[in-house]
């Protein structure tokens, strides 16, 4: 497979953004004077084999990266189900859940959109109620059959559309669809960081006091700022968005990973918890990670296949 | 080498299955003892709950691993038996202690003796998936008998919404394994008892569990 030379610099620089943030994480964990290793320096460990992980399949090529983004949705919806209010009575429709995952990311790999795109919205819609109503039991079964369907369409249809990205045709991006899906996920991890440190920096007034009381507007203006320079910059680069339309993707990017973010947070306040697992260590668990991947990965596909696909 | 179908099957099969499909989420993980002899006590609600704790160890460990099981149920038919004794490594107990029979314990006992780390179910069967039964007292016997041999409380959770009693269809979940600081007997069988319940209670309730039912 011929790689594209804008895409090895695209994941060169991020390795080197995570070069300069091992020993800024060190210095600011030393400045406030803790014992052991800090929440900090764990979150950017973490970074560190996320990215590892992220480029080595990404090299390997579009079968290994599709392989990689199945396995995550598979983490993320049996983080969310072991999360959730379940049933014993659920236990068969639960593996018919499981089992989408494999056949919507087979989709997504040859390329064929009219299944990949109504496979979960409404097949898996019905087979699970009509799986559900054959165990014939009534109880909460309206609950379970909508917990279970949503946790389906942010874990596995949304976080596919980035999997489709690799499937659009080659020579319509600069640097192909690998291209595509490094500028998504770059700058939707960008800009979780940037809010969170622009939140840190600046910024008194709460956005969404009862759900993330962490979440400032100067994070927000700061973070979705920082999002559309870097997507100004690198948008020529990777995708075949002209200035005005990257400008546009960087707000989605910024604006609806922030609604990811507290969607996913107010999930979890709904049910009781701080983090969603043990995974990552400093971040939580894998949907504290993916939460702001969920909205951007189907806006920014949607966007781009309305103007260019 | 009459380790090898246990090394093969635990290191294909069980890890694979465990890290991967299931998925741990591990506390206090240093509270596991280093070496035998020990005993590792847990609550029972599936079948991988064996499977789970034979994982937390290492390689190495994994002769020294011997799970405690039911006699009637895993020596029931042969072939079950070759893999219950060969494959996991189970010392078979007898449930039922029929009248003038020996120390039902007794090959638990000289496992101890040898070195092993034994796990033992104190529920005594998997019963309802996630609901905590009252221990048995056999573990009393063994801990009286060993008194210097640290007993690790361990509590999990998840893995009886995975593969419940009676059902052949695995379902991935996360599953909660929180291990406790180890006990030791102290010449009290009232007080160790009530140690062990309160150290599973506490470790039950570190983290609010989702309904099932």
């Amino acid at each position: 497979m011929n790689f594209h030379p804008h895409a090895l610099w695209a994941l060169a620089g991020i390795f080197g953004i995570l070069i300069l943030a091992t020993p800024t994480a060190h210095l600011i964990e030393k400045r406030r004077q803790l014992p052991t290793a800090g929440e900090l320096t764990l979150r950017v460990r973490s970074w560190w084999i996320m990215v590892s992980l992220f480029s080595a399949a990404v090299l390997l090529g579009a079968t290994v990266t599709t392989w990689l983004l199945g396995f995550i949705s598979f983490l993320a919806l049996k983080e969310y189900l072991s999360l959730i209010p379940t049933r014993r009575s659920d236990r068969r429709v639960l593996f018919w859940a499981y089992l989408t995952i494999p056949l919507q990311y087979y989709w997504a790999a040859i390329g064929w959109y009219g299944m990949f795109i109504i496979f979960i919205p409404v097949y898996a819609l019905l087979v699970i109620s009509a799986r559900k109503v054959l165990i014939g039991e009534t109880e909460d079964f309206l609950r379970s059959m909508g917990t279970i369907h949503w946790g389906l369409m942010m874990t596995v249809f949304s976080i596919s559309h980035a999997a489709f990205l690799l499937a659009l045709p080659e020579d319509v991006a600069p640097a192909g669809g690998v291209g595509l899906l490094i500028y998504l996920v770059l700058l939707t991890e960008l800009n979780d960081v940037a809010q969170y440190v622009w939140g840190k920096r600046l910024g008194k007034r709460k956005v969404v006091p009862r759900v993330s009381p962490g979440k400032t507007w100067g994070g927000l203006i700061g973070g979705c700022a920082t999002t559309l320079v870097v997507s100004l910059a690198s948008a020529p680069f990777l995708t075949p968005l002209n200035p005005i339309e990257a400008v546009g993707a960087g707000l989605i990017i910024g604006l609806s990973g922030f609604l990811g973010d507290v969607v996913i947070s107010a999930v979890k306040r709904d049910i009781g918890i701080k983090d969603s697992g043990s995974l990552l260590p400093g971040h939580g668990g894998i949907l504290d990670r993916v939460d702001s991947l969920t909205f951007t990965a189907p806006l920014f596909f949607h966007y781009l296949y309305y103007l260019y696909y | 080498m009459k380790d090898w179908p246990k090394l093969l099957f635990f290191t294909c099969i069980v890890r694979p299955l465990v890290l991967i499909i299931l998925g741990l989420n591990v506390r206090h993980r240093q509270h596991l003892p280093a070496t035998g002899p020990a005993i590792v006590v847990a609550n029972h609600n599936s079948h991988l709950d064996t499977l789970v704790l034979m994982s937390l160890f290492p390689l190495a460990q994994l002769r020294r691993l011997r799970p405690v099981a039911a006699a009637d149920y895993f020596m029931a038919n042969p072939l079950l038996a070759w893999f219950a004794t060969r494959v996991i490594g189970i010392i078979p107990i007898e449930r039922k202690n029929h009248e003038g029979h020996h120390d039902p314990l007794a090959p638990v006992q000289a496992a101890l003796n040898q070195g092993d780390i034994i796990i033992i179910f104190p529920e005594g069967t998997r019963g309802q998936p996630e609901r905590m039964q009252k221990f048995k007292s056999g573990i009393i016997h063994l801990a009286k008998a060993h008194d210097t041999i640290p007993i690790s409380p361990v509590f999990l959770h998840g893995l009886g919404k995975s593969l419940p009693k009676g059902e052949g269809l695995l379902v991935p979940f996360f599953c909660d394994v929180f291990v406790g600081p180890a006990l030791y007997w102290q010449g009290d069988r009232t007080r160790l008892m009530q140690q062990l319940e309160q150290q599973m209670e506490a470790l039950a309730s570190e983290q609010g569990h989702a309904a099932w039912d």
